[in-house]
């Protein structure tokens, strides 16, 4: 085991983090060879802690998602939530994928609904937990809309409630904003901060907007390019309970320009990366 | 209401009506510009008769050839083998999603079937269940069947990953994924197979009636036709179209139904 990824083992058993990935490898068959999307990847998150993920893209985010999430198997290492391992969906994960996920043919009220459905719980009981949630993403009045009727901001409500309704002991969100715009990705933000504070729920974002990891996390892991490595981990100290006006701030400008410094290097390697591989692809 | 709202809403109604005014309207002009043909002696009466004189005729088909009592008996054929297509083309659908090496192993003779003139088994069908009704719905279901079966592949496996990552992050049963995320994610383009499949259902039910003179509208078609009751014959091919046409909407409204949102 790598000396960081024995160090962040160690540290993580000290504080008894609820979540824990140790020394996680994978590795994907290609047809040019064999190629390493997550190499040697530990990190612990604390019980209530918001922690972000950030890296270039094709750095192994999205795998590491996979991974935690137990959607991946085939990889060396292990991940465990408050000691137990994840071989498999774990009950204490709930996921937010990047991708629009509301169940199109459900109104709004019947997709949050739908893991109390699963477990077997009432109708009246599970629409009335389901409509405190919808109430906890600021989306009352909308329970009997389909999403079709709904913007794309106000999917991915639905989403991060029907999610938070199986009341996971982690919530796991995969670029949750990512196909939004600017505006609403901050206002979003903000919502999510207020739920997370609400809840004080484990979180663990993963992104590629330094803005975004910055306004929410109190931790933000950064990853290199391709192997997808554990580069530095920077503790943000910014006052609770935050929003998004703390983006005008100057210290927050200072952690941008941080993990900027730190990402620069290898958003370009994935830059160059890229092009050799069009250029090559070029007949 | 005010004024106002109440002339904007009548507006927008007569906005979407117009579509439906518009066709209505073509068509009786047409009736209206074939009927002076006729008179003024351009098309043969004996080829195609008069539209007054096939409007005329529908009392007689009601009244004389028990048009109703055919189309129940043409209805309960094509819905027999509608009822067999939904099944076996959904259960097949499945299996063969479920098994890919199946799927690829027959998806190109079900595709080729799909596009085959089935209608020419019908003595092989006659020589197996004989001249009855059962030949009838044989051939139906025969000719309905591809349809359903490819558009529930397609629909299976049309599903977006995303929705099967959310229903396994949830830790669903086999049989809840499928029930509660494959099927109903899959039910729109299912649908559209089943309403393809009763179309060339009904297609095949009254041809093969007309076909063996079992029967049915498809009989009454041949019965009229060896008559020369050219009004009579004229009036119960507008009632097979209308049949058609009354068909392919309320399927059509089952369709919207199921996609409750475009």
């Amino acid at each position: 085991m790598p000396a960081t990824s024995r160090a962040i083992a160690r540290d993580s058993a000290a504080s008894a983090d609820v979540l824990v990935v140790d020394d996680v490898v994978k590795r994907f068959n290609t047809p040019e060879g064999q190629l390493t999307a997550v190499d040697h990847v530990s990190l612990g998150v604390r019980q209530g802690e918001f922690m972000a993920v950030i890296g270039p893209s094709g750095c192994g985010k999205s795998t590491l998602f996979n991974i935690i999430g137990g959607l991946v198997d085939g990889y060396d290492g292990r991940v465990t939530v408050a000691g137990d391992r994840v071989t498999g969906p774990h009950p204490s994960i709930g996921m937010v994928f990047q991708e629009e996920s509301t169940f199109p043919w459900r109104t709004v009220i019947d997709n949050v609904a739908f893991p109390l459905e699963i477990s077997g719980m009432g109708k009246s009981e599970r629409y009335d937990r389901a409509r405190h949630f919808i109430s906890l993403v600021g989306l009352n009045g909308f329970e009997k809309r389909y999403p079709a009727e709904l913007s794309g901001g106000m999917r991915q409500r639905v989403a991060i409630a029907r999610t938070l309704a199986s009341e996971p002991k982690i919530l796991l969100m995969d670029e949750p904003f990512a196909s939004l715009d600017e505006q609403t990705r901050l206002l979003l933000g903000d919502k999510v901060l207020q739920i997370q504070q609400e809840l004080q729920q484990t979180t663990l974002i993963i992104t590629h907007n330094i803005t975004e990891a910055v306004q929410l996390a109190d931790r933000v892991l950064v990853m290199t390019y391709r192997p997808g490595k554990v580069k530095r981990i920077v503790d943000i100290d910014l006052p609770r309970p935050r929003s998004s006006e703390i983006v005008s701030s100057e210290a927050f400008g200072r952690y941008v320009a941080q993990i900027w410094a730190d990402l620069r290097e290898e958003a370009s390697r994935g830059m160059k990366d890229d092009e050799q591989l069009r250029a090559g692809a070029k007949p | 209401m005010s004024d106002a709202a109440a002339t904007g809403s009548a507006g927008d109604l007569g906005r979407r009506a117009m579509p439906a005014v518009l066709g209505l309207g073509s068509f009786i002009v047409f009736l209206l510009v074939v009927e002076i043909l006729i008179r003024v002696g351009l098309i043969n009466r004996y080829i195609v008769p008069l539209p007054s004189q096939i409007a005329g005729a529908f009392e007689r088909i009601i009244v004389e050839e028990d048009i109703i009592g055919r189309f129940q008996l043409t209805f309960s054929e094509a819905l027999r083998a509608g009822v067999m297509i939904t099944v076996v083309g959904i259960l097949a659908g499945i299996f063969l999603y479920r098994f890919d090496l199946w799927r690829r192993a027959t998806e190109t003779w079900i595709a080729a079937l799909a596009s085959a003139p089935t209608v020419l088994m019908y003595p092989l069908f006659l020589v197996i269940f004989g001249r009855s009704a059962w030949t009838i719905i044989m051939m139906g279901f025969v000719a309905g069947l591809p349809p359903v079966i490819l558009k529930t592949i397609e629909g299976l496996a049309g599903t977006r990953r995303v929705l099967i990552n959310v229903g396994r992050s949830f830790n669903l049963t086999p049989t809840q994924q499928f029930t509660k995320i494959l099927l109903p994610a899959a039910l729109p383009t299912i649908f559209v197979g089943i309403r393809l499949g009763l179309i060339f259902t009904l297609i095949n039910v009254v041809g093969i009636e007309y076909l063996i003179n079992f029967g049915g509208l498809g009989q009454l078609i041949t019965d009229l036709a060896e008559r020369y009751d050219q009004p009579a014959l004229y009036a119960t091919i507008c009632f097979v179209i209308a049949v058609s046409v009354c068909f392919f909407i309320i399927t059509e409204w089952i369709e919207r139904w199921l996609t409750p949102v475009e």
